[in-house]
């Protein structure tokens, strides 16, 4: 079945079908990330976008129930160069096409990816549509200028679980503010032997304080940090209670509660080798990101330090209180996919929850 | 952490000659070290006794040393030099050796020498099985489990404590030397032998197999502040138990999850931080096919062939940031030379497949054991790019430029299923094609997996592949199948032959269709960030990135994998060649499908294209590029033969005409010509059938020299000495009939000599002449030579000069030509001419300073020799350069340790792999320089094995009498002992092997001789005898030679050594 995909300038994209047939909308953006297909298509982070992949293969050791990062797929619809047919890995393992029907997920392949990547960067993230139907070209741009900006959708409730849940441990206790967690953040608490307990998105800081955390992990998620300021207001009505981390959109959240700014970044970050400086420490690690949304860096209060920058464009990958047990990053130090180079930086929260854990204004 | 400012002079060590594991990879990462250390402010002191590289030329380092890569000679460069730092990790394992003996010798100490990027200790742990065996445990990192030995008792009783099979690892050996799996206590003990002998520490790690996992590569990058990226990841489609480097191999991996890939880069950064490293490392790993287990194979704690194969299949120059890394930049100071804009530490994105397959000389020698296993025994390798795994594969396939130019071969044709099964089984190096014919046979992809241990991700894509080929057969070409065929990386040949087309016709159809091939960047980044650098590949379906410039620009075609009998000299000439038309203003597009190479380093041409080199693919550049011209004299015979399809399909060809190269390269029409100028040659024949070549032969006189005509390169070519010996060849070797002419030419017994000249169609530059040591006979290629020639009467140098300049002339060549000659007395035959660049050029263009390749480019774009300053005196037209002061001795470097089953006895078939050169002002010092740097270790005092036919006893007893005279040991056979014994010669009977143990053989494998010397019987038995010979001398690692007139230059040597004579001896008393 042909597909094909239609930016909002009006670009065509012509391709075939993969995954559910139908049509689909949002926000294009790019991944250059060369394996994890599968983490990349259930980060929630991706709610509200399509995304396309860089690498021309994708799907060549299937799926299998360990990689997922969400328990559904969180992208709008997926666009890749080459779909693999028989697969490497075992018997446990599914097939792309078997995955894509089940999460519902429009896509289309045969896509000229890198000529789509290069339009991005040039022109930026815009909004398009997928589409298997035979709905005319003109209509289908009509359509995506239609679609909402990605910062007027309330993507967060798509995502957030509904519900408090509890992954027992035992020291600590982290209250995780679940904007649209990937499973290998709380794989990683677990690991080091925390009490998780995730909360949705809206939580009160009431709630939050409720379960006795001894530190709040601000996780990633999707959309504009903008669009949701209830959740700032309860990061901020929490600030000095508690040691937090914050990862990518919780990082963006702290920023907005400490009183800085966040803008849209022309295409972002997506992918497994972006290099991030340690100011401190002058080091350099490659690092994993999803991010369409930045902090300015002229809105940083005085009280806050940039701990990181990106090596290639110079924009804030981490900062942290100068006197609060309090910091984030933009970056995913739990990788899925991507580096664990920076995976101490659980290791730095632990260490401010050890110092000062322990909720101080109930 | 900016450049340490006291280090002002390095020393480079490079890899020395080319051999089987150790290719131009170390040419490529040598020079961009060289160039990078220049960028830098600092002198460069380089020592390589190979002289066909480009980084031994003047302008890559202030001091260069093209000496022996011996201690002795490395110390004596330290202590004239003084430099303030080693750089070790250059030049391959021959580098990092030669850096721990001299850190060993104290010389490093002594002289204040630091030792750059990669600290002794790391080398000692990444190299020693045992320390290494610690580090691993100490890291709790997995490695099979093993056990290190000295003897083959304890190699037994370890491998009895495992389960067989296992696999011997010598330590401190190359490309996997002296190792393999034995799956029984018998095959253990042949193996063990081997092992310990050629381990310079008698060491050897007996190791759990696990032989069938997935083979993985990383290249790890650190810097002093402890920054660690991984450059990219490398999945070897042939499983673990068949040698990386015999591998073919996809870049990134294709079958590994995230999950494993993040394994393997975390273990792999873990690794070079234990290491100390500061520079670049390559870790193999085994990984289980279906779940996360995985063991550390080995660690190269240096650039390898891997991390070139890396840098090109990524765009990241490797070597040139390992170096910076070295003089103490961090990573995060270092940009990105490829988008120019952002930082050298990150880690490349690719958006597209590399495949890269090896190249094999198994064409050269048909004996030879195909089976692959743990040691390497391809000589080069090929890359190709695409956006797909299959087009990069098929690239691949027309890049080996084999006979097939497909996934069909038609030996296989008529394997049975059960002979497929069994090819399957025990992979050789056309597993690719016997996998492809079983899926023709109706195998299954299941059956196939199970019997090579491939994963069927690649299987299935190969299985496609085929399947597409009857898919072509039946739907023909419409559009779509057409576009589809093309984007799978099929050729538009190999789509006519489907659809019966004429190659022409489908060319046509694609062109009305649309259908063109677009050009695709390397850009490190998939697109991320705009890049700087134009490197591209083809492909089709997509858009064409190719930003063509306006620029006046000329195309330099490459010369391919690095195979016997078209090395890396090729490149060498390929590169000079781009560099000139830089310099004359042209703009410089190089096509080349070598990862190992300088040719295809981004920054060597204004443009660089990695494609087949077939008239196809590159016509498709030249379509694009709209060059003034291509270059087809510098990239070996895959250059020229390409000259002439290109021709006709319009494309100027600058220089020599095609028609003119023609006249060289016909037989016919080139003796013509000699005949009109009234030149000799050696007469001959054409047969067609037995009776004939009989007829040809008796008429010249035995010996004579056979060949079939239509085979280039010397292949299946024989001196025969008998009526008897010419019925053999005629029937069994080559089968003579009218579609398979033989040429019978008499064998002339005399001296080879050969000239390399630059012309310009009028008048003629000749640097000098080179005479070969040995008799022609033996392969251009595999004798030594000596430059200038030192022995021939000047009439005879008038009669060489005087017929290359006619030639020349007449032959109106404008470039490069090779004559090769042979001397007779004072006459002068001449045997072939090449229009082209040889072999010799870069050693001569060293030798004498000249840079000939330059001078041949600048004729190709119109100027005149004497527009360069090349002005003929007097009437005779030609320019006649010979270097006054200084010797140069070129000496060829086998491979056949590699080899198993390989005859290494020389004669018209080329079987070196490399060469070095001597170099004195002193003719013997530098004969001696060139014997101890090709490996002839011969001691002053010791043991020389003889066993001699009988038509060469007379030549070698006086030979054998100066040994003696000096002080050696001789041992022989009955035959030459007995002669021996008759004139005095004291000598030690060996056994032949008919007569039983302690015999010959064992003789040599118990390490009693030095030096064996062999030459060659006729007839069968004999003959059988001298190859086991010949082959225990080659696996025990003992000089062997067939050649009395190499025998002779030895012993030349050794007799300039001794100090005391007699005076008897001074006056001839
Ligand atoms: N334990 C093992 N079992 C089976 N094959 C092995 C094992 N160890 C190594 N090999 C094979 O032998 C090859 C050569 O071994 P390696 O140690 O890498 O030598 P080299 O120094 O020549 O690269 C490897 O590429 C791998 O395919
Ligand atoms: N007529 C001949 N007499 C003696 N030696 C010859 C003769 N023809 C060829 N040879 C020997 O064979 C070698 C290879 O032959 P050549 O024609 O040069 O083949 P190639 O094309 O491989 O260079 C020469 O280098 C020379 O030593
Ligand atoms: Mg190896
Ligand atoms: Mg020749």
């Amino acid at each position: 079945m042909k597909g094909v995909l239609v930016l909002e300038d009006g670009t065509v994209f012509h391709g075939e079908s993969c995954g559910k047939p139908g049509q689909t909308g949002g926000e294009v953006v790019f991944s250059t990330a060369m394996t994890g297909y599968q983490e990349v298509f259930t980060d929630p982070s991706f709610a509200g976008q399509i995304v396309a992949l860089t690498y021309p293969l994708v799907g060549n050791y299937g799926i299998s129930a360990c990689y997922q990062e969400a328990a559904r797929a969180a992208a709008r619809g997926i666009i890749i160069k080459e779909e693999a047919v028989d697969i490497s890995g075992g018997a446990k393992v599914k097939r792309l096409s078997q995955f894509l029907e089940e999460n519902d997920l429009v896509g289309i392949k045969g896509v000229d990816t890198r000529t789509l990547t290069k339009h991005l960067r040039t022109h930026g993230t815009m909004r398009g549509i997928i589409s298997t139907l035979e709905t005319p070209v003109d209509v289908l741009v009509q359509m995506a200028r239609e679609l909402p900006l990605i910062s007027e959708q309330k993507l967060t409730e798509q995502v957030s679980t509904a519900d408090r849940y509890i992954l027992p441990g035992s020291w600590p206790t982290v209250a995780v503010l679940d904007l649209g967690v990937k499973s290998n953040s709380i794989r990683t608490l677990s690991k080091l032997g925390c009490t998780v307990v995730v909360l949705p998105a809206y939580s009160t800081p009431g709630d939050i304080m409720a379960v006795e955390p001894d530190g709040l992990f601000i996780s990633n998620g999707p959309g504009d940090p903008k669009s949701i300021p209830q959740v700032t207001e309860t990061v901020r009505s929490l600030l000095g209670c508690l040691p937090m981390m914050g990862i990518c959109m919780g990082h963006q959240i702290l920023a907005l509660a400490l009183g800085a700014d966040t803008y849209k970044m022309k295409f972002g970050h997506r992918g497994g080798n972006q290099p991030v400086k340690d100011l401190a420490t002058g080091r350099v690690y490659i690092t994993s990101q999803n991010h369409g949304f930045s902090i300015r860096p002229e809105s940083l209060p005085h009280d806050t330090v940039v701990t990181h920058i990106n090596l290639n464009d110079g924009t804030i990958e981490g900062i942290k209180h100068k006197h609060l047990p309090l910091f984030s990053v933009q970056f995913h130090p739990e990788g899925a996919p991507g580096p664990r180079d920076t995976t101490n930086l659980f290791i730095d929260f632990m260490r401010n929850m050890s110092l000062q854990g322990g909720g101080h204004c109930a | 952490m900016p450049k340490d400012p006291a280090i002002k002079k390095v020393l480079v060590i490079g890899s020395g000659p080319i051999i089987i594991g150790q290719a131009a990879e170390f040419d490529y990462a040598g020079t961009q070290a060289c160039r990078t250390l220049k960028e830098e402010g600092i002198k460069v002191v380089l020592i390589n006794s190979n002289p066909a590289t480009i980084m031994t030329d003047a302008e890559m380092a202030d001091r260069i040393y093209l000496e022996p890569l011996t201690l002795d000679f490395v110390i004596e460069v330290i202590k004239v030099e003084r430099p303030d730092g080693l750089l070790p990790t250059l030049g391959g394992q021959v580098g990092l050796n030669m850096a721990e003996k001299l850190w060993e010798a104290g010389v490093l100490d002594k002289y204040n020498v630091r030792l750059l990027g990669t600290p002794v200790w790391a080398i000692k742990k990444a190299e020693d099985r045992k320390l290494f065996k610690e580090l691993m445990e100490e890291l709790q990192e997995p490695i099979p489990a093993s056990a290190i030995v000295n003897s083959i008792e304890d190699a037994l009783s370890t491998a009895d404590k495992l389960t067989y099979p296992v696999i011997v690892r010598p330590a401190f050996t190359l490309g996997g030397t002296g190792g393999g799996v034995a799956s029984r206590s018998e095959e253990l003990e042949v193996i063990a032998s081997k092992g310990l002998k050629l381990s310079p520490v008698n060491q050897l790690l007996i190791e759990q197999s696990v032989a069938g996992w997935k083979e993985i590569e990383y290249e790890v990058i650190r810097d002093a502040k402890d920054n660690c990226i991984t450059i990219c990841n490398m999945e070897n489609i042939d499983p673990v138990g068949i040698h990386t480097g015999d591998s073919i191999v996809v870049a990134p991996s294709q079958t590994l999850s995230d999950v494993e890939h993040q394994t393997l880069r975390s273990a792999s950064i873990r690794i070079i931080r234990a290491l100390g490293i500061e520079g670049g490392c390559n870790i193999q790993y085994a990984l289980h096919p279906n779940k996360l287990e995985y063991y550390v194979i080995e660690v190269n704690p240096r650039l390898s062939r891997s991390s070139a194969l890396a840098s090109k299949a990524t765009g990241y120059p490797i070597a040139r940031v390992a170096t910076k890394v070295a003089l103490g930049y961090s990573l995060d100071e270092i940009t990105n030379s490829v988008t120019g804009s952002t930082s050298a530490c990150f880690e490349p994105a690719l958006d597209y497949v590399v495949v890269k397959i090896p190249r094999w000389p198994f064409d050269k020698f048909e004996t030879a054991q195909r089976k692959l296993g743990s040691q390497m025994k391809a000589t080069g390798e090929v890359m190709a790019l695409g956006r797909n795994f299959e087009s990069a594969l098929l690239k691949g396939i027309r890049s080996l430029e084999l006979d097939t130019q497909t996934l069909s071969m038609s030996e296989l044709k008529t394997l049975t299923k059960e002979e497929l099964f069994e090819a399957l089984k025990y992979a050789d190096d056309r597993r690719l094609w016997v996998i492809a014919e079983a899926f023709r046979r109706g195998i299954s992809i299941r059956e196939v997996e199970k019997a090579t241990s491939i994963n069927p991700f690649f299987l299935s894509k190969i299985a496609n592949l085929v399947q597409w080929e009857s898919k072509l057969a039946a739907a023909g070409s419409d559009r779509e199948t057409l576009l589809m065929a093309k984007t799978l990386g099929f050729s538009d040949a190999q789509i006519a032959e489907f659809c019966q087309m004429t190659t022409l016709e489908v060319r046509a159809l694609r062109k009305k269709y649309g259908i063109e091939a677009a050009f695709r960047m390397v850009d490190t980044c998939a697109g991320e960030f705009p890049a700087a650098t134009p490197y591209y590949y083809s492909t089709y379906g997509e858009a064409n990135e190719l930003e063509v410039s306006e620029e006046n620009k000329v195309i330099v075609i490459g010369s391919g994998p690095i195979r016997i009998g078209q090395g890396i000299e090729f490149d060498y000439c390929s590169v000079h060649s781009a560099w000139a038309l830089q310099e004359a203003g042209a703009s410089a597009v190089v096509i080349n499908n070598n990862p190992e190479t300088v040719s295809t380093d981004f920054d060597t041409s204004s443009t660089l294209f990695f494609e087949p080199l077939t008239d196809e693919e590159v016509l498709n550049v030249i379509e694009q590029e709209k060059p003034a011209g291509v270059l087809v004299q510098f990239g070996g015979q895959t250059a020229i033969n390409l000259a002439k399809p290109l021709a006709e399909a319009g494309v100027t060809i600058l220089g020599t005409s095609v028609s003119d190269m023609d006249l060289a390269e016909d037989r016919e029409k080139f003796h013509h010509i000699l005949q009109e100028l009234q030149i000799p040659h050696p007469q001959g024949g054409t047969a067609m059938s037995v009776k004939g070549a009989e007829e040809i032969a008796l008429e010249l006189g035995f010996p004579v020299l056979v060949r079939p005509s239509y085979v280039l390169g010397g292949r299946a070519m024989e001196i025969v000495y008998n009526q008897g010996e010419l019925r053999q060849y005629l029937t069994q070797a080559v089968k003579v009939s009218r579609q398979n002419p033989i040429l019978v030419d008499r064998y002339i017994l005399g001296r080879e000599v050969e000239v390399d000249a630059v012309s310009d169609g009028r008048d003629v530059l000749i640097p000098g002449i080179m005479e070969h040591v040995e008799k022609a006979g033996i392969h251009s290629g595999d004798s030594s030579a000596v430059f200038p020639s030192r022995s021939l009467p000047q009439e005879v140098i008038e009669k060489i000069l005087d017929y290359t300049s006619r030639l020349a002339r007449r032959m109106q060549i404008k470039g490069m030509l090779n004559i090769q000659f042979v001397v007779q007395g004072l006459e002068v035959y001449v045997l072939e001419a090449n229009p082209r660049s040889s072999r010799t050029v870069p050693f001569i263009s060293k030798v004498l300073n000249t840079p000939l390749v330059k001078i041949a480019t600048r004729i190709m774009l119109g100027q005149s020799l004497a527009d360069q300053g090349y002005q003929p005196a007097g009437e005779k037209g030609y320019i006649y350069l010979a270097p006054e002061k200084i010797t140069a001795v070129k000496m060829p470097v086998f491979s056949f340790a590699k080899l198993a089953d390989v005859e290494t006895s020389l004669g018209p078939e080329m079987k070196s792999t490399g060469e070095v050169l001597g170099l004195d002002t002193d003719p013997t010092k530098a004969m001696y320089k060139a014997f101890l740097a090709a490996g002839y270790d011969i001691p002053p005092q010791g043991t020389i094995l003889a066993t001699i036919a009988d038509k060469d006893k007379a030549e070698a007893l006086e030979i054998l009498k100066g040994f003696h005279m000096l002080g050696y040991t001789i041992a022989a056979t009955p035959g030459t002992a007995k002669m021996l014994q008759g004139e005095g010669v004291a000598a030690i009977l060996v056994n032949k092997i008919k007569d039983g143990s302690p015999h010959v053989v064992d003789f040599i494998r118990q390490g009693k001789a030095d030096l064996v010397i062999n030459t060659l019987t006729r007839g069968k038995e004999p003959a059988r005898d001298g190859f086991r010979i010949r082959r225990a001398a080659v696996e025990y690692g003992v000089a062997c030679t067939t050649s009395l007139d190499t025998v002779r230059a030895i012993l030349k040597v050794m007799e300039s050594m001794i100090r005391v004579k007699s005076l008897q001896d001074y006056i001839g008393g």
